[in-house]
């Protein structure tokens, strides 16, 4: 189809600085990685003159380190899988009932989106250690769903509403039960819905500080701890710092990888 | 402009193209002229949409030329062409009233509000959408949506030409035949060339003086409705036109005309003597059920059908018949007696027609028009 | 859709019902609990009704914080809304530059929080930052994050920039994305110019998102608290302090819990708030 002629370089040049405004302190990051200590403070290489995977080894050699990385990856998926599964169920009640107190409550989930964490950082710190699952993996993970639960209801709706419904009826009159019609057909039905919502619950598990800090000490220690506490009698270890801060980049773009074609749909939440 | 003129036009949505099927419009040349009503019809994907693109300009012919009046307009701009377009799916600017939506195109010009104001009473009056001016377009109906878009063609002053490209499928049933008599209205008061996509046939008949039918990324005839029901070009168009359809049965050529499972049907010398002149893959016989003859009783020449089942459609039947294992449709009026279990028929010669590839094959005196002789 | 009336999908519903509940009303409580009692121990606490609200709305700290907060929220909508806007309208819609445009825009958002303030806080040094060098001996700029308060404000500012921008511009491109061709075919045919298509078409296809946009925005930097922190901690003194921090500093700092449990349901109000008018505000043109 012929567009109009607007001259592309309009449209590109400010796209490509935007896009290189985004990728300059990354690359600075990853730059950082690879050099040592004194080359950091010696001062300003664009290239580390002297290559080293130092840093990264520490990461991967020191139990305080790397024990982060798994920590915060496993309470994640823990995150993930539970909100996933209970937001499902409750996300095809809003699309195809209407129920006592739908509207309302629909609301009231939205409405926890928005408190701020800082508010429940005391009454989560009291709750969580007064059933005993203070510092574990559980309790971020639970947590956290006070978040990702109303957002992935909300995504999943959204994508639910845009099935039909007669093809539950379909399904029923085909003899099927409820938990096979859900399982057998809706489900693949909606897989990139599923997708997104995964990736956005991941998305904000991962990128959170407060509450994963507030909430553990010792076992479940997040990554993002374990970085804000580094600092030694020698003063910040930039290079071991710079490292940890690229590979916590590295899960987010393997996620983006796997939900790439859906990224589109999806940051609609279903709802364009 | 008095014409447009569609000249060796082919387009072809992939780069490189490797044979017809690459094709969305084969190689036609073809000429549309100034003030007529036309109809393209066809069935979904035969082109029709992308040849109203490419006259429009929102496409460019990857081959061929397009031509208003002696112009060469391939690189012409839409904004650039004096034509209008309708689409499918009724365009309103939400965010405007009726009023601003129908003075959109004359404020893009640059027109003065007095001028605006006068052109926008005008067409409003014509669409009847005087009392909705005011009135937001996002709230409207589908057909009065339809009609602001009609509107926004017409109410430019510079405009040589409408098109159409289905701009009745959203609409309901009842109010369909409201909207095609308002155009028709339209075209005779404002003498504009309107070319009106379609796959309704009844639609086609009812709003155009000529139809062209597209088929398969060319037009295969284009002429009245009467003359694409008496003497259809191709077997597209006589199975297209008409309900039902033209019966269409192949046969193989036999000393005197041709023949079918031992049914033999003679053909005027002349064009006996076409036929063997001529080279063929596939042949066929095509007569509309409106034509064929039912006798009382048995007759002379005329052939034994098995009656295998009726309609009564009130003021007329249509009969199944079983001819030599080849399935036949014909109509009877409804004062005509019903032939029990054998029905005694013939093909009348006039209407009777042969077709050699799907093509309509004559006697050498008329020839088929420059535009419908087929490429390949 | 045609919903079904029926009140047994509270079965269908009850485990999301519940989870949340544990972790909203439990907690809810027990801030409210605390927001009218004085608390010195576990043993000792008495009733004190209305007081902590008083003290709260007339202590100069949070008023300051407040506004600095409000100022704030109100400077990265301003740029990245449009910004946003104007960055989907710019980026291809396929092939293979479609793609990675996508994956590129969506790294900042990947980042845990303190990763980003730690990014920066590198980048802005004027020793070993590359932002930081290049502005103070190329530019001959000083500028120094940790020193002055405005320019604290600034880099505060363009991190949040940095790593936001991009759910903006992500939520206006699937927005236009959705806008069938034959608007923009019809548009050529009305001869109407770039900018009539973007204020009659585009805008007003995009005001869904955008309504997502903002408010997403808005509720989140107003609740922001570790990209500030990593970098300044707050300061230069407490120029870049913003509510979350306040809060926090009140309760776990300085446990002063009734206080902060007052401020905590403040706060949650504020926002409720403002998002109920946004959200008014934007959908009001719907219901002519």
């Amino acid at each position: 189809m012929k567009k109009r002629e607007t001259s592309p370089w309009k449209k590109i040049v400010p796209l490509w600085i935007y896009l290189l405004f985004l990728l300059v302190p990354i690359y600075w990051l990853v730059n950082m990685s690879f050099k040592t200590n004194t080359e950091i403070l010696g001062g300003l290489t664009l290239f580390p003159q002297d290559f080293t995977l130092a840093n990264y080894k520490v990461i991967f050699t020191d139990e305080s380190w790397y024990s982060g990385y798994i920590n915060s990856l496993y309470y994640v998926c823990l995150n993930t899988v539970i909100s996933l599964s209970v937001a499902l169920p409750a996300a095809y009640a809003f699309s195809r009932y209407r129920f006592l107190g739908d509207k309302h409550l629909f609301f009231w989930l939205l409405t926890n989106r928005m408190a701020p964490p800082a508010v429940f950082l005391l009454p989560f710190f009291q709750l969580y250690s007064s059933i005993g699952l203070f510092d574990t993996h559980i309790a971020v993970a639970l947590a956290h769903c006070l978040f990702n639960v109303p957002l992935a209801v909300w995504i999943l709706e959204g994508f639910m509403s845009g099935v039909p419904k007669e093809i539950d009826e379909t399904a029923y009159i085909d003899g099927y039960s409820f938990p096979k019609f859900f399982g057998k057909i809706f489900i693949p039905l909606i897989g990139s819905g599923i997708g997104v919502t995964a990736f956005f619950c991941f998305m904000f598990s991962w990128v959170e500080l407060l509450l994963a800090r507030t909430l553990t000490s010792v076992n479940a220690k997040p990554i993002a701890a374990v970085m804000t506490r580094t600092v030694s009698a020698s003063g910040i270890d930039w290079g071991v710092l710079a490292a940890a801060g690229v590979l916590t980049i590295l899960p987010g773009m393997l996620v983006i990888w796997f939900v790439r074609n859906h990224v589109v749909k999806g940051f609609a939440l279903g709802r364009v | 402009m008095a014409e447009i003129r569609l000249q060796q036009l082919a387009h072809s949505y992939s780069a490189t193209p490797s044979g017809p099927e690459d094709y969305a419009i084969r190689e036609m040349t073809h000429i549309w002229e100034q003030g007529g009503a036309y109809a393209l019809l066809g069935p979904s994907g035969c082109g029709k949409s992308t040849l109203l693109n490419i006259i429009s300009g929102l496409l460019s012919p990857s081959e061929g030329k397009v031509m208003f009046d002696s112009t060469v307009v391939n690189d012409m701009s839409p904004e650039q062409r004096n034509i209008a377009q309708v689409f499918q799916f009724p365009v309103v600017y939400d965010t405007m009233t009726v009023y601003d939506n129908l003075a959109f195109p004359l404020r893009n010009q640059g027109m003065a509000e007095a001028k605006i104001q006068i052109k926008v009473q005008e067409i409003a009056d014509v669409l009847d959408l005087q009392p909705l001016l005011k009135k937001k377009a996002k709230g409207l109906t589908a057909d009065e949506k339809q009609k602001v878009s009609m509107g926004r063609g017409l109410v430019r002053d510079d405009v040589s030409a409408i098109l159409f490209d289905e701009p009745l499928t959203v609409i309901d049933p009842h109010l369909k035949w409201k909207l095609r008599r308002k155009l028709k209205q339209i075209h005779e008061q404002f003498n504009i060339t309107m070319v009106y996509v379609t796959h309704d046939q009844l639609e086609a008949s009812t709003f155009a003086d000529k139809i062209a039918v597209m088929y398969g990324g060319q037009i295969v005839q284009f002429g009245t409705p009467r003359e694409l029901f008496e003497k259809p070009h191709h077997t597209f168009v006589g199975y297209f036109i008409g309900s039902p359809g033209m019966n269409l049965i192949e046969v193989k050529p036999e000393a005197g005309g041709v023949g079918f499972g031992g049914i033999h049907l003679p053909l005027p010398d002349a064009l006996q003597q076409r036929l063997a002149s001529t080279q063929w893959t596939t042949l066929k016989v095509g007569i509309r059920p409106e034509f064929v003859h039912v006798w009382d009783g048995p007759f002379d020449d005329a052939m034994c059908a098995d009656v295998t089942y009726v309609e009564d459609l009130g003021t007329y039947k249509i009969l199944t018949l079983d001819l030599a294992g080849q399935s036949l449709k014909v109509r009877l009026q409804e004062d005509k007696p019903v032939p029990q279990g054998q029905a005694w028929i013939s093909f009348p010669a006039q209407w009777l027609m042969l077709y050699a590839d799907e093509f309509l094959l004559e006697a050498a005196v008329n020839q088929l028009p420059a535009s419908e002789v087929p490429h390949e | 859709m045609s919903k079904v009336q029926n009140n047994k999908a509270w079965w269908l519903v009850l485990p999301v019902f519940l989870l949340v509940a544990f972790s909203a009303i439990i907690p809810m409580m027990t801030v409210v609990n605390y927001s009218v009692q004085d608390i010195f121990d576990q043993s000792s606490r008495y009733f004190v009704g209305a007081d902590w609200f008083r003290q709260v709305l007339q202590d100069p700290r949070l008023h300051d914080s407040l506004l600095r907060q409000f100022i704030y929220s109100f400077c990265v909508l301003l740029i990245e809304i449009p910004l946003g806007i104007a960055i989907a309208l710019t980026m291809p819609t396929k092939g293979r530059w479609s793609s990675l445009c996508l994956i590129v825009m969506t790294i900042p958002l990947l980042i845990p929080w303190n990763v980003v303030g730690t990014i920066w806080q590198i980048f802005g040094r004027g020793d070993i930052g590359l932002l930081g060098w290049f502005l103070n001996n190329v530019l001959h700029i000083s500028y120094n994050y940790a020193a002055n308060a405005s320019d604290a404000w600034v880099t505060v500012l363009v991190i949040d920039v940095w790593h936001w921008t991009s759910l903006v511009a992500l939520l206006c491109y699937s927005g236009l994305r959705a806008i069938p061709d034959v608007y923009y075919q019809a548009a050529r045919i009305d001869r109407a110019s770039n900018w009539a298509v973007f204020r009659h078409i585009q805008l007003p296809k995009m005001k869904s998102v955008l309504l997502i946009a903002v408010m997403l925005r808005f509720m989140d930097s107003f609740m922001i608290y570790t990209e500030p922190f990593v970098l300044t901690g707050g300061g230069p003194g407490n120029s870049t302090t913003f509510l979350s921090q306040t809060l926090t500093t009140m309760a776990l700092g300085q446990f002063d819990l009734g206080p902060a449990a007052a401020f905590s349901l403040v706060y949650f109000l504020i926002i409720l708030l403002v998002s109920w008018v946004f959200y008014t505000a934007m959908t009001h043109g719907e219901k002519n």
